[in-house]
């Protein structure tokens, strides 16, 4: 599985990628969006990928054994989606404001009113 | 040790609030500080007088060979001495002349901490330590030339001053860090066990100029003398202490400390005296077209480094004695010149000597004081100055080309008569005068200072033995590296010397009879100001500008697929390079793996990728929002499947929230469209994928080539034995590593209250304007 | 858009839901869990609630306004950090109760971190979706 979801990771850092260059600051969210996902399983499938062994001791266990899957990618990541929901969410509010106070939704007439002021 | 060295800190934090709750009468209490220390370090003295060397060690970074360790020598203790002496007069002086002033707390905070910097500085016997001490003085100083920081002038001088002397400092940082590669130490001490190591090294010439540029700019050696007579704009009393007692001899202090272990090369002599006798001449030559007090003293102090230096450079035992006895009585004298100028300045409101006189009468004490430090700046017999000046004709005319040197120490031993008078004789006595405010004798406190810097002056010339065998002989051994024998400074009977300091003293006395004619002739020849250093610095910081403005333009076009596509290239192109040194066949990234796939697995990741070509592709918002969750339960699923139950979990919740966010802006966002030109288009998607292309590749090779890690290892054994968990992810995020967690939980929270704040606080709509 | 299964379901499925995200914080340092797991589980059992009725009602029925969880959670995580301090060993040390309470289990530092996280997410969550739905 590894090799399928390489492609899909490679998949969505391109889609991601292009998203965020585009000039629609919609497509700007978006992309920011899907580059999160891709980098969280980036670093999913670059720990290891296991089937069936989470990194959860037995109650009779003191310690892991066997081929479990690595916890710190997992440790990692968790914190990186919640974060990555908050991100998502001040872009989404300070786009919104943007085109509100603005009037554009395009980044490169943004671009003239950052420099004048 | 350690509290006396900081003491200078702890009571700055605490002075503004004495001055606060005591107003004026805190002054007294500041200045029992530098009193006791001064007591404090006096007690060294015999143990010193005997040869002993003292010192206290301090651990700071032991790992990086960084310690407060401290030396007290014969050089550290004259110069401790002097800065307490003179620090104990100015802070009692400056509480008379700043009396009242809003900002005195400030004052006393600054010059206290100053006082303690400027110990550092030549009690470290670390090199680390005594870099950290030098750029404090420098910043403290910048701070106190600032002081009336509301005056164009006081900030331009102050950030002059920081600019020269700072960036001696960094020369400094690394002459020191070439030291600690030649001989392995950062202690001063080490050094000097094996000082010729420095000298044979051939980095032996870069280590000299660097220490040799710090040295300078600090003690305003040509080229860099310009920020001393700017530095004017500082209080007088912070004048006093900084730019003519202490500070700006740290240079010359730097050199006296390195002259055992960098000094005697035919580089040492062949820079170091053409250096002190240029500035020398110059500062002479710059005092005599001055008419302000204090730029005229300032210059003087100019020309006065300048002869230290000189000495210095000679290195003989002779001309080392008369740097140390210079140095005392220069600070001695010079302190009191200052004080009293500041007194003029302060009683009558001007500084022009043009516009100075008759303030004999008014001021009678001052006028006392002012006498018996002139006559010591003079050189006159029994003062101390004249000893010091006979030491340095005696070194002149012993040097090699004896005539020009001596002739310019002559030449400058006759300004100094000259504006000794100019400056303390002339406004006492001069016939006629114009002044903004009628003078006055001015309260006890601020003439005591000027009378004890000249009576010490006259009492230590009268009897040269009690600074000679206590405090000179072990200065010049600690500056020399060896011990010697030095004569006994005294009457000499007539001999060249004498001649030339009688000599000295008539063209000077001559030259203050027809001041004003003299200094407006010399006026005349001004071009230096032109093209002199302090133009080049002025044109330096504009050309700064420039460049800055011109490199922020180019970098920072403010179009963010600029930006993105810099990011991504550069990323792209390091990647496939280390990708390429890793020379992995295909077959090490696909063969063991591709087959290793079940058919819900398989599923899953057609389903991402579709949704993924979806949402990039979507007309429609509500599409592009359905897809990205289709693709955010993707994920889930894989973290499911994977042994992930925690980031299954919560990548569950967090798609749905996300959603719902998304839902709830759905209709207030514009519509999708496609904005940018297909050719745009089509260079973006190829180094999309390009990139896409890359991070695949970089997930197989590391599959390809991972080996076991130690710290997962570290985990498994002790989640349960140290953190009493059984699940390792959790135990990570809130035992192991929580301490992330804590900052990550922060970030969340500033992320939640920046959405909190862009939407509920709005500025007025009146406020706004349109642009 | 107020659909009367929605609401009814809602009705019920809050309290369920509310039950299931403290059941996945206590359990959370043994079993699959925690803090941000249990804090988002209850976080989308309020944002059920907003959806079924309105932003009034739910925050009516959360009480405390969500900034204050924010609050309240990173006061509790940085408390829990300093209290090994008292003790003289380095900050953030671990530190547990030996007695085993039924139902909770084990009680330490740690533990009471993870409430704070749980806290902090649940206000996190809430302040953000609330502020924007009112909008």
């Amino acid at each position: 599985m590894e090799v399928e979801l390489a492609v899909a990771v490679g998949g969505l850092y391109a889609a991601g990628i292009y998203l965020v260059m585009r000039r629609s600051i919609i497509k700007l969210i978006i992309g920011l969006s899907l580059l999160g996902h891709a980098a969280n399983l980036l670093i999913f499938t670059m720990g290891g990928l296991v089937r069936g062994q989470p990194p959860v001791m037995h109650p009779w266990e003191t310690r892991l054994v066997g081929g479990f899957a690595d916890p710190i990618p997992e440790a990692l990541i968790l914190t990186a989606i919640v974060i990555g929901f908050g991100v998502q969410a001040f872009a989404i509010v300070l786009i919104k404001h943007t085109y509100q106070a603005t009037g554009t939704e395009d980044l490169k007439d943004l671009q003239s009113s950052d420099l004048t002021s | 040790m350690i509290y006396a060295l900081l003491a200078g800190f702890a009571v700055g934090l605490l002075a503004p609030v004495a001055v606060r709750a005591l107003r004026d009468r805190a002054r007294w209490l500041i200045t029992l500080l530098p009193l006791g220390l001064f007591t404090y370090f006096s007690h060294y003295v015999p143990r010193i007088q005997s040869g002993e060397r003292i010192f206290f060690h301090y651990s700071w970074l032991p790992d990086l060979e960084i310690g407060l360790s401290l030396c007290l020598d014969g050089l550290s203790l004259l110069f401790a001495l002097l800065i307490t002496v003179v620090g104990a007069i100015v802070c009692a002086y400056s509480g008379e002349y700043l009396s009242g002033h809003r900002d005195l707390g400030r004052f006393y905070a600054t010059l206290l901490a100053f006082m303690a910097s400027m110990l550092g500085v030549v009690l470290s016997d670390n090199l680390i330590a005594l870099f950290v001490f030098w750029e404090l003085t420098s910043v403290t100083s910048y701070v106190l030339i600032g002081f009336d920081h509301e005056r164009e002038a006081a900030r331009s001088s102050a950030l002059q001053a920081l600019l020269v002397t700072g960036l001696g400092g960094l020369t400094l940082l690394a002459a020191f860090l070439l030291m600690k590669q030649v001989t392995g130490t950062f202690e001063t001490s080490a050094m000097l066990q094996g000082a010729s190591q420095l000298t044979a090294s051939p980095l032996y010439p870069a280590i000299f100029f660097l220490i040799l540029a710090g040295a300078a700019t600090k003690s305003a050696q040509i080229p860099f003398h310009f920020w001393l007579p700017n530095a004017m704009e500082a209080p007088t009393p912070v004048s006093t202490y900084l730019h003519a007692a202490t500070m700006v001899k740290a240079g010359v202090y730097l050199l006296a400390r390195f002259s055992p272990i960098l000094g005697g090369t035919e580089l040492w002599q062949n820079w170091i005296i053409p250096l002190g006798a240029g500035t020398m001449v110059t500062g002479a030559w710059l005092a005599l077209v001055q008419k302000d007090l204090k730029r005229i003293l300032a210059c003087t102090t100019v020309s006065a480094l300048g002869i230290c230096v000189l000495l210095i450079g000679m290195g003989t035992p002779t001309s080392l004695h008369a740097c140390m006895l210079f140095l005392a009585a220069h600070g001695l004298y010079k302190g009191g010149l200052f004080l009293v100028a500041g007194i003029i300045d302060h009683e009558t409101g001007t500084r022009d000597a043009e516009d100075l006189g008759r303030l004999g009468r008014a001021m009678p004490l001052t006028c006392a004081a002012a006498f018996l430090t002139a006559l010591s700046s003079a050189g006159v017999y029994p003062f101390l100055g004249f000893i010091g000046k006979e030491l340095l004709y005696e070194s002149t005319l012993n040097a090699s080309l004896p005539f020009l040197f001596t002739s310019s120490a002559v030449f400058t031993g006759m300004v100094f008569v000259t504006m000794g008078g100019i400056v303390a004789v002339r406004p006492f006595f001069r016939g006629d005068a114009q002044l903004p405010k009628i003078p006055h004798e001015p309260p006890p406190g601020m003439w005591l200072g000027p009378l004890v810097f000249g009576s010490l002056g006259l009492l230590l010339g009268l009897f040269p033995g009690i600074l000679h065998s206590s405090l000179i002989v072990p200065a010049v051994h600690a500056s020399l590296g060896q011990s010697v024998a030095l004569e006994h400074p005294a009457w000499h009977g007539w001999d060249l010397k004498l001649l030339l300091s009688i000599g000295s003293l008539l063209a000077g006395g001559a030259v203050f009879w027809k001041w004003s004619i003299v200094r407006k002739f010399l006026a005349g020849w001004s071009i230096f100001r032109q093209v002199g250093p302090a133009a080049l610095y002025d044109s330096s910081l504009t050309l700064l500008e420039v460049i800055a403005r011109r490199q922020t333009r180019f970098f920072q076009s403010g179009r963010l697929n600029i930006y993105l596509l810099t990011v991504v290239l550069t990323a792209v192109a390091f990647l496939s390079w280390a990708l390429s040194r890793d020379e992995l066949s295909v077959s090490d990234l696909l063969l063991h793996r591709w087959r290793d796939v079940r058919l819900y697995e398989a599923i899953i990741a057609v389903v991402l990728l579709t949704s993924t070509v979806i949402a990039v592709k979507a007309d429609s918002l509500l599409v592009a929002i359905v897809a990205l969750g289709v693709v955010g339960y993707s994920v889930a699923l894989v973290f499911l499947l994977f042994s992930a139950p925690d980031l299954a979990m919560t990548q569950f919740a967090i798609e749905t929230l996300s959603v719902i966010l998304l839902m709830l802006v759905l209709f207030r966002l514009p519509r999708l469209k496609n904005l940018s030109r297909r050719r745009n288009r089509l260079r973006d998607g190829i180094i999309a994928l390009s990139a896409g292309a890359v991070t695949a590749l970089l997930v197989l090779a590391v599959n390809a080539s991972r080996g076991g890690g130690k710290i997962v290892t570290f985990y498994a054994e002790n989640s349960l034995v140290l953190a009493k968990g059984r699940n390792v992810v959790n135990v990570i995020l809130v035992d192991f590593r929580g301490f992330d967690t804590l900052g990550e939980i922060t970030v969340l929270t500033v992320a939640a209250i920046g959405v909190y704040s862009l939407v509920k606080l709005r500025v007025p709509s009146g406020e706004e304007g349109d642009r | 858009m107020s659909s009367i299964i929605l609401s009814t379901a809602t009705r019920f499925l809050l309290p369920l839901l509310l039950l299931l995200s403290v059941y996945l914080l206590f359990r959370g340092h043994n079993e699959p869990g925690g803090g941000f797991v249990g804090g988002l589980v209850a976080a989308s059992a309020f944002s059920l609630y907003m959806i079924a009725f309105n932003v009034e009602k739910a925050r009516r029925i959360l009480r405390i306004d969500p900034r204050s969880l924010m609050g309240a959670g990173l006061f509790l995580a940085s408390v829990s950090a300093w209290i090994s301090l008292l003790q003289g060993r380095p900050f953030m040390t671990g530190i547990w109760v030996e007695k085993v309470f039924p139902v909770i289990g084990k009680v330490g530092t740690p533990f009471l971190f993870d409430v704070g996280v749980y806290l902090v997410v649940i206000g996190v969550s809430l302040t953000i979706l609330f502020t924007m739905a009112e909008e």
